[in-house]
């Protein structure tokens, strides 16, 4: 068999691009739902709207199962320790999307028990605004996830670390 | 039975008390140490037998205020058909009240909210712990010198990086 009748069977690419292109067409969403966002979520994930169209379809209620944690709703101080065991019970490699205006600042429960934001606590891929938000907001949100993964996503989660030092220069921030 | 004569009889049992109509609901301030005794007579004689809600008001800086907080029991008779507002007025430091849990079993969880938010010891109380907030949170948060963002408590929480989880 000759080069040239390989030439229209054979694809080169970057390792880290294939395993990204994989990664990105399954993501595995982990509903942390607790408000009103997590209704707009179960509207993503009915016919209607159908994130299957996106390759997210299979929503796991186990976080082992999952690798996209999609925060929906306000998250209290008796919530938290919850959702940082949860994230850390998922395995690598492992997005996040904050979902909401309450997910994501607190919204408008600015009072003694409401976490202002779970990326004070967790790392966060994407912010989804809204109240709650639309669900091709949602759609949207992953969509730009998963060209956020084909872009800077790595076989051995390089990116994560850089991630962790931007977070680090970000908390030093907080008040 | 028309609701004058359970106030009448509130009346004999524990001195002038003073009583006011609102919209049709009547309203009894009971002294603080007889609250017990005065929920007891209104269960066991007057037929008040479902206490719908206990709660609390804080009262610092309210025009006019003589007291701190003003304890709300809210009773209902379910065969009567009667509604009656019992409030009972404590003070810091220490404010304490004798628990009602004895009467109706429905006042151990609102007993503890009430401490949970406000502070309120209830003698007596079977188990009188934090309901709503943490175990370690250690403010009272509705008492109104309580700032409305709180004193840090919700950003004491360690901090998850990518790296580390």
């Amino acid at each position: 068999m000759a080069i040239a009748d390989l030439m229209d069977q054979v694809v080169t690419t970057r390792l880290d691009e294939l395993v990204s292109w994989c990664r990105k067409n399954s993501l595995w969403p982990m509903p942390f739902a607790t408000a009103c966002c997590g209704i707009e979520l179960m509207a993503v994930g009915a016919s209607r709207h159908d994130i299957a169209r996106f390759g997210s379809e299979v929503f796991r209620f186990s976080p082992r199962q999952c690798d996209l944690m999609i925060v929906a709703g306000r998250v209290v101080m008796k919530m938290l320790p919850v959702l940082q065991r949860i994230w850390q019970q998922m395995p690598e490699p492992k997005w996040c999307i904050s979902m909401g205006a309450c997910a994501s600042t607190g919204g408008v429960f600015d009072t003694y028990c409401v976490v202002q934001g779970i990326d004070r606590f967790i790392p966060v891929d994407m912010y989804v605004p809204g109240c709650p938000p639309r669900p091709e907001q949602l759609i949207q949100a992953v969509v730009d996830l998963q060209e956020k993964i084909q872009r800077e996503g790595t076989m051995f989660g390089k990116e994560f670390y850089i991630a962790s030092r931007q977070q680090t220069k970000r908390a030093l921030q907080e008040p | 039975m028309p609701i004058e004569e359970t106030v009448n009889a509130l009346r004999v049992a524990f001195g002038d008390l003073p009583v006011s109509k609102f919209r049709g609901d009547t309203r009894a301030v009971v002294p603080t140490e007889k609250i017990y005794e005065a929920l007891e007579l209104l269960k066991e004689k007057h037929g008040f037998d479902l206490l719908i809600d206990i709660t609390c008001v804080d009262y610092l800086n309210y025009p006019g205020a003589k007291d701190r907080f003003g304890l709300v029991y809210l009773l209902a008779g379910t065969v009567t058909n009667q509604r009656l507002t019992i409030r009972a007025f404590v003070n810091e430091p220490e404010p304490r009240v004798r628990s009602v849990a004895s009467l109706w079993e429905g006042a151990n969880w609102l007993e503890r909210e009430v401490w949970d938010m406000f502070g309120i010891q209830f003698e007596g109380h079977p188990d009188l712990r934090r309901i709503l907030m943490p175990e370690e949170f250690t403010a009272f948060p509705l008492r109104k010198d309580y700032p409305m963002q709180g004193l840090g408590e919700r950003h004491n929480f360690p901090v998850l990086k990518r790296g580390e989880s």
